[in-house]
């Protein structure tokens, strides 16, 4: 029964939010609506009993990315409401909403068609907080991570640093200092 | 009462997954504010790793978190650069919508 509560209440955040996010004319309310969108997964990560990714959830996507997109909203000054009106494809406007429901609605067809469908795995057990103690999650989604997949794990951290200095470099102001000793020196650029 | 014998299944989630993904889907093509667009994209994959974690729980096996793992630090690599290119556009031409910048091609 409190399952039952917990997955309503978590599926309503989740809804109202990502409609929040695509109704709102207001990027700042729509950041806001993400925020709870996002604290509805992370409800639903806690009752799947994936405590790990459930902070994460909260840490990652609710403190840093969502504070990355309302400061470059605050940055470049674009808060203010979009009129939502006018549309310079107006075909898209009605197919937009055809095409998210048809995706939706393949999707749920084929798992209310495949759900008591059994699948043989060679499935390694999930370890439970009543079978391995409070840090059960985590202990092992860190062996997993640092045994199974430490080769991808260290390739993400090639990753990031690519995507800090790429974002520096495409970010920045253009270096007058540099523009002129070039247009002095006369090499074109 | 039938309610208070039901547990949610992971049918439940990965139809709630299935619309949440439906959702994104719609914002991504009806939205032209291109930060508004992202948020559509974040809302997709909170969507694909809220079906990972279910298979995950319905499986019994850990592989599934651990996508979710690589999923979360693949999007927030993606929201730099692409929060990166935004403010490059929009620096040059405020208030440029995603239409404006099919200028670009050749």
């Amino acid at each position: 029964m409190i399952e039952t509560a917990v997955f309503v209440v978590a599926s309503a955040m989740v809804l109202v939010g990502a409609f929040g996010v695509i109704l709102r004319p207001n990027p700042v309310h729509a950041a806001l609506s993400l925020v709870l969108t996002l604290f509805g997964i992370a409800v639903h990560f806690v009752a799947l009993e994936a405590h790990f990714l459930a902070a994460v959830q909260v840490i990652v996507y609710a403190g840093a990315i969502v504070v990355l997109f309302l400061f470059v909203i605050m940055l470049l000054g674009v808060d203010k409401a979009e009129d939502l009106g006018t549309e310079p494809m107006m075909r898209q406007r009605y197919l937009g909403p055809l095409v998210g429901i048809g995706v939706a609605g393949l999707v749920g067809a084929a798992i209310i068609v495949s759900r008591s469908r059994t699948i043989v795995t060679s499935a390694t057990g999930l370890d439970t907080e009543a079978s391995a103690g409070h840090d059960a999650n985590i202990k092992q989604l860190a062996r997993s991570l640092f045994s199974d997949y430490v080769f991808a794990f260290e390739l993400t951290s090639v990753l990031l640093v690519i995507a800090v200095v790429g974002t520096v470099l495409l970010a920045r102001k253009p270096n007058k200092g540099l523009q002129a000793a070039r247009h002095k020196a006369g090499v074109s650029s | 009462m039938m309610l208070a014998a039901t547990r949610p299944t992971e049918t439940w989630y990965l139809l709630l997954a299935a619309g949440l993904f439906g959702i994104g889907a719609t914002g991504l093509l009806v939205r032209r504010n291109p930060l508004v667009m992202f948020m559509c994209v974040e809302l997709m994959l909170n969507a694909v790793n809220l079906s990972f974690v279910s298979f995950s729980r319905t499986f019994d096996d850990i592989n599934g978190q651990t996508t979710v793992f690589f999923v979360l630090v693949v999007a927030a690599a993606e929201v730099v650069v692409g929060l990166g290119i935004i403010v490059a556009i929009l620096r040059r031409r405020p208030g440029a919508t995603a239409d404006d910048i099919a200028d670009l091609k050749g």
